[in-house]
């Protein structure tokens, strides 16, 4: 295959996004089926020792220019476009985030090449970029071939695990540089949320509890389990009825519409009502100990066993992991 | 000596003639007052209420003259009706007695002059009295909830004493003057001659005439705070009942109302005039409050004050010079939560004394709001599905029959096979995963009773009941015709269906050219009593049976049922709350989509369950999809799980007629 | 301030979605269409600055079966003009949509100016592309995605863009711009079927024809299929140590922890 495969490496405030290190172990795959190397885009200002984290890639290619600072997608499309006009990948893999989406289709419209989106998979075979794609809404898979070059490839998250694209390695960093003229849109500041009131709505990671988890002091379990995941709590009917939960807690028909990344349910059991609340969680795990549960027909995982042994359980490895 | 209380002279002026004045002042006043009040229902929108004279009046004969749903609740019924007629009867001597006032040249006695009517008025004066004795103890001491103790009913309690003590006294009085102890006209007055302190015969005459002024002024008092007060009632509930609904209480449309009235009302002659009339008619009696589910379960709503803040906002705002007080009816006078917290369950309507009709006043606001686009997420979500897909539940409507795959046979197609019944499945009975099992037994027992049926499958959509009532108009129309174009297709005598709202919406909306529908007991209940069922496997057990509202006060339902019930083989016990009291399960008017609100102390269903758990039956029996539903879910609430059972009418039946 | 508001429609998930015989391709005998939910949101978010602002909306979509519902329905919202691209047969590229839309915005003379042009930050049928970029980048004109609150000012808007965990970013973005709107700041107004019918017979629908523009060939679809679907969870079992240690191995995978 003419050209390296590129992955854009995501940071944001100071920080390397774990996406990043998926892309480094899909695009270390390709790479090796297309016989060519594989290269990390890092784009940012001082962010030197970010760059540093990506070894996992065999040269990591640095533009620190202070433009590069502050989440302005028209910037580094621009960044990416020049570097891409010099280098002549073959593939550029972009991270299907909020964050990163932007960049990818507006240097794809500066390129003029399609920007080949929803990707879960992609292999190199032959000179060719296959990838599979989902497609309305998780309802088919297409397998799609892209002959632009450069392709911009948008991949999912979650197409390959973290771990795999950590390295210990030290990075190759080539630092590189990009001349960037004032941007039409101007960044004004982050606005983080307001942690008084928890929206669950906006919550990546919840942890929803059900009649399963017995008492109200139970529900520390619940709440420590989702503060290791950096979640909330949330709960069915009948947990908001005890007044253990707030209102603006309940999930379902008579309550909020949540579709969190991750949906954990201990001790639920899987009402028509409550499953209209959460069906399109990315991710749902049902903790149940009732094994005919009529939740094990929605949820992903399924664990038959009591909710209050498993979330401490849980809890631990997770706090153990994050370190 | 003559006796004539108006053949004295006041102030220096002849009696008669005071009388004359006073008696002008208060009939203008109230003349005045009325006038403006009517003069309000002119400005309000249109509908028929002249149609069918004969029932109206057999209805105002019932209503008005014998009162039976003021017996509903024995401890004010017969007090009410005998205060009703000693009333009546007091108004027809005072304008006698008044009349002769004015024109004492008139060749008559007085109607306490005359041995019969005086003996009326003695013996009415001292039943009323005990009346009002009970009314003060009650109101005193065994209020119920909902009444207004207000400083209205007070007073007018007071003048209403006044006028018969005056009338007792004056006949004792009048009776020591002529020097008798006592007269068979008038027994009580009577009595008090030996309690009244000895005096000469002009004081006592004296004496009498001052009770018969003050009975007249009193009178007159009234008159002009009557319709300022809640005995406003008197005057207008007969007017109220005169023009009630003769219609269906199931029928929502606005046949023989203005066309604006599908755009629902904001203000207050956007109602129609009949519906401004049931504000003036309301007595406070709170009735409707008390059988109100939501109003017992904590709900923003008192369909009583919904009528009392109407009445209200009309006479503010109605009144209010041209730029009126800028209060708002929506927002400022009625919530939009207590417009959404109604389950249209129809128990204030069954209840009202003056035969009010509270739904539709709703509805209207409801209507209003949903044109604005005001609604909860839910509601408009469960909308859009009825839109799209034809159901609230969102799913397809291919998937409508899917319910029939797990039969082994094949359910015909009415649009393409001719039926003898058409079987309207209805949205939960088909969609809902916990009633697929309670469906397909309905569609076995049919079978084997060797019913001929058919389903309209994925030409169904739902009938629109809820949907009405939540106040979209516009999409009942579109459903109703997409439905009757289904059905157009189709080849049946008759209509079956599972779902008692779908069953009122049918039977009482769409206009169906005299096919009869049939609710799915009904059915049940003749091929019970034809022998085609034949229940093998009698059961046993104690159950109870909650009556829908759209089955029973909606239609007057309630035997078949039961009759099927009893032919399964089990005791059936009624909750204390049954037939046309039955409790609402709260699914009802839309209520089933919208979200919880806080403060809402025990949900209906709740309600419900603990009230047939108390019984000690094993059973709930429902008859209805959604109450299935509905009570399954309030067992986890109300912690009764393996206490008491829900089943559908059919699981019994089924069970009962099941080959071995 | 004026706003024009591009729409597509999408196959409606709810349905049974079935390959078509070419195993490339959705069936079409049975596909139904949906608007894309995000331009709802586009349009929602556009009549609620003209609530604030006044203006005009003009709504522009590609033809496509019950369009014209669509269409009414957005004028009873509240939209002005409702124009719609004919003579297109099912658009099946995003790169297309985009050719068609960038032509006729271009090529129609009373569509332009305006100070906005929003659209649904991406659809589920978006294989080749999303919409917004591309267009902000044929008019030359500034871009911004994964927008959820708007205000505008003399030449300028601020918008408000998505990032994840609650964190969003405020951008200042000169107009005339092209947004790419994630979600309104309000739920899609409902508008009830009564006003709909009205809109039915006292609204017009423009059309224009649709220009020729050739087929976008860098992607190509070799293969579509359903993927496979359990219906059932995938059961983890051993002890609670044990089930913890297989969760958090998967949720790791998923790029989760
Ligand atoms: C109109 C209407 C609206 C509704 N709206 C909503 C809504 O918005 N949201 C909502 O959630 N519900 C709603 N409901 C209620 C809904 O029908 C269910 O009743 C409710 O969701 C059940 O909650 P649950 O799963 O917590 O309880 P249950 O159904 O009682 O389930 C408890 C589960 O916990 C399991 N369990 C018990 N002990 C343990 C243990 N130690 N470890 C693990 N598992 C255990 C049991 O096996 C069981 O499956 C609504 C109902 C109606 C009728
Ligand atoms: S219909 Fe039922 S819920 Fe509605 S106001 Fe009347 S009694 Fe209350
Ligand atoms: S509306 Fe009817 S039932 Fe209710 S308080 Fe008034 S008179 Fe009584």
């Amino acid at each position: 295959m003419a050209g390296n495969i590129w992955i854009v490496a995501e940071a944001w405030r100071g920080q390397v996004s774990e996406i990043t290190f998926e892309l480094l172990a899909l695009g270390r795959e390709v790479a090796g089926q297309a016989g060519v190397p594989l290269e990390a885009v890092l784009l940012g200002s001082n962010a030197r020792e970010l760059a540093q984290k990506l070894g996992a890639a065999d040269t990591v290619l640095y533009a620190d220019n202070a433009a590069l600072a502050d989440p302005v997608p028209e910037n580094a499309a621009a960044a990416l476009a020049q570097l891409i006009k010099e280098r002549q990948p073959a593939a550029v893999l972009v991270p299907l985030t909020n964050l990163s989406v932007d960049v990818g289709v507006v240097l794809a419209a500066q390129l003029n090449v399609p920007f080949l989106n929803y990707c879960k998979n992609l292999k190199a075979d032959g000179g060719n970029l296959t990838a599979t794609c989902v497609l309305y809404g998780g309802k088919m898979e297409a397998t799609v071939t892209a002959s632009a070059k450069p392709a911009i490839i948008g991949i999912l998250p979650g197409a390959r695990s973290v771990e795999q694209g950590r390295s210990d390695k030290a990075a190759a960093i080539t630092d590189v540089a990009v001349t960037l003229a004032a941007p039409k849109v101007h960044f004004k500041k982050y606005l983080d949320p307001e942690t008084a009131d928890v929206d669950i709505t906006q919550k990546d990671f919840l942890v929803a509890v059900g009649r399963g988890i017995q008492t109200k002091d139970n529900l520390e379990l619940a709440e420590d389990l989702a503060a290791s995941l950096g979640g909330a709590v949330c709960g069915s009917r009948p947990v908001i009825d005890q007044g253990w939960l707030g209102l603006s807690r309940q999930v379902g028909k008579s309550g909020m519409l949540v579709k969190p990344k991750l949906y954990v349910m201990l001790g639920i059991s899987g009402a028509p009502e409550h499953v209209e609340g959460m069906k399109s969680s990315q991710c749902i795990i049902a903790v149940n100990t009732d094994a005919a549960a009529p939740i094990f027909n929605v949820a992903h995982y399924g664990v038959v066993g009591d909710a209050l042994e498993v979330a401490p359980a849980l809890t631990e490895k997770i706090k153990a992991r994050k370190g | 000596m003559d006796l004539d209380p108006v053949r004295i002279s006041l102030m220096g002026l002849p009696a008669w003639a005071v009388l004359w004045v006073l008696t002008l002042g208060a009939f203008g006043v109230f003349g005045f007052r009325a006038w403006q009040l009517i003069g309000l229902l002119f400005k309000a929108r249109s509908e028929n209420r002249f149609d069918q004279l004969g029932a109206r009046v057999m209805r105002f004969a019932r209503h008005v003259l014998l009162q039976p749903r003021l017996f509903n609740e024995p401890s004010i019924g017969l007090a009410h009706f005998l205060i009703f007629w000693g009333f009546v009867v007091y108004v027809i001597c005072f304008n006698w007695a008044l009349i002769r006032g004015l024109a004492p040249v008139l060749p008559i006695p007085y109607p306490d002059e005359v041995g019969l009517s005086a003996f009326f008025l003695d013996v009415f004066s001292v039943t009323v009295l005990i009346s009002l004795a009970a009314a003060v103890v009650r109101r005193v001491f065994f209020p119920p909830a909902h009444l207004h103790l207000s400083w209205d009913a007070n007073l007018i309690l007071t003048l209403i004493g006044i006028l018969m003590l005056t009338t007792l006294f004056g006949a004792g009085f009048r009776l020591v003057g002529e020097g008798k102890a006592a007269s068979g006209w008038t027994p009580f007055g009577s009595l008090l001659t030996a309690v009244l302190p000895p005096m000469t015969a002009p004081t006592a005459h004296a004496w009498a005439k001052g009770m018969w002024w003050m009975h007249i002024i009193t009178v007159l008092i009234f008159l002009v705070y009557l319709p300022y007060s809640k005995h406003l009632h008197l005057l207008a509930s007969p007017f109220n009942v005169f023009f009630g609904n003769l219609r269906p209480a199931g029928d929502l449309s606005i046949a023989g109302g203005s066309e604006e009235l599908a755009a629902g009302s904001a203000k207050w002659n956007e109602f129609t005039w009949k519906q401004l009339l049931s504000g003036f008619s309301c007595a406070e009696c709170g009735r409707c409050d008390r059988s109100c589910p939501a109003a017992n379960s904590g709900f923003p709503l008192e369909p009583q004050q919904l009528v009392q803040k109407l009445k209200k906002h009309t006479i503010h705002a109605g009144l209010a010079k041209p730029n009126g007080n800028g209060e708002k009816l929506i927002g400022d006078v009625i919530t939009e939560n207590e417009i959404w917290s109604c389950t249209t369950c129809m128990s204030c309507i069954e209840r009202c004394a003056v035969l009010n009709e509270q739904i539709p006043i709703l509805v209207q606001l409801r209507r209003h709001l949903v044109s604005e686009g005001q609604m909860a997420k839910t509601v408009q979500d469960a909308l859009n599905n009825f839109n799209r897909y034809g159901n609230s539940f969102g799913k397809s409507d291919r998937m409508r029959a899917k319910w029939t795959q797990a039969l082994g046979w094949k359910v015909k197609d009415a649009r393409k096979e001719e039926v003898e019944y058409l079987w309207f499945v209805g949205d939960y009975a088909s969609f809902d995963p916990r009633l697929e099992e309670s469906t397909r037994k309905t569609a076995n027992v049919f079978k084997a009773a060797g019913v001929d049926f058919g389903i309209l499958y994925e030409g169904e959509r739902n009938a629109g009941n809820d949907v009405r009532r939540i106040g979209e108009e516009g999409l009942f129309e579109m459903l109703r015709d997409k439905n009757l174009q289904a059905m157009g297709k189709a080849k049946y005598k008759t209509i079956v269906t599972t779902d008692p709202h779908a069953f009122n919406t049918l039977k009482n909306e769409y206009d169906l050219k005299g096919v009869e529908v049939l609710h799915y007991s009904e059915v049940l209940d003749r091929l019970a009593a034809q022998g085609r069922l034949t229940f093998k496997n009698k059961l046993a057990g104690r159950v109870t049976y909650h009556d829908p509202c759209y089955l029973g006060r909606y239609n007057d339902i309630y035997e078949p049922a039961r009759r099927v019930l009893k032919a399964t083989g089990v005791e059936l016990v009624e909750m204390p709350r049954s037939f046309n009291r039955s409790y609402c399960c709260g699914a009802g008017g839309g209520r089933i989509w919208m979200e919880d609100v806080e403060g809402v102390k025990e949900r209906p269903a709740e309600s419900r369950v603990r009230e047939a758990a108390a019984l000690g039956v094993t059973t709930l029996v429902v008859a209805c999809p959604k109450d299935l539903v509905m009570f399954q879910d309030a067992l986890k609430t109300a912690g009764l799980e393996g206490k008491l059972a829900i089943k559908d009418v059919i699981d019994l039946v089924e069970e009962a007629t099941r080959q071995a | 301030m004026n706003i024009l508001v591009l729409m597509k429609v999408v196959p409606d998930v709810v349905e049974e979605l079935e390959v078509g015989s070419d195993g490339k391709s959705l069936d079409t005998s049975f596909l139904r269409t949906i608007i894309n939910e995000r331009d709802d949101h586009a349009l929602e978010q556009a009549l609620l600055l003209k609530d604030k602002h006044g203006g005009k909306v003009t709504l522009l979509t590609l033809d496509a079966p019950d369009i014209d519902d669509v269409l009414f329905t957005a004028l009873a919202k509240g939209t002005d003009r409702a124009v719609k691209i004919c003579g297109v047969e099912s658009v099946q590229s995003t790169q297309t949509a985009v050719k068609l839309f960038g032509d006729v915005i271009a090529k129609t003379p009373d569509l332009l100016p305006v100070d906005l042009i929003l659209t649904g930050v991406s659809a589920i049928d978006d294989l080749d592309g999303l919409m917004a970029a591309p267009i902000a980048h044929q008019l030359g004109w500034p871009y911004t995605g994964v927008v959820t609150h708007v205000t505008l000012a003399d030449k300028t808007a601020t918008v408000i863009k998505e990032f994840a965990g609650g964190v969003r970013g405020e951008y200042d973005v000169p107009t005339p711009a092209v947004l790419g709107i994630q979600a309104a700041e309000k739920p899609p107004r409902y508008v009830p079927v009564a006003k709909v019918r009205a809109a039915m017979k006292s609204q017009t629908i423009e059309t224009v024809d649709a220009p020729a523009v050739e087929a976008a060939t860098t992607v190509e679809v070799q293969q579509m299929a359903k993927p496979q679907v359990t219906g059932h969870a995938e059961m983890l079992e051993g002890s609670a140590e044990d089930v913890a240690g297989k969760i958090c191995e998967l949720l790791a995978k998923r790029g989760l922890l």
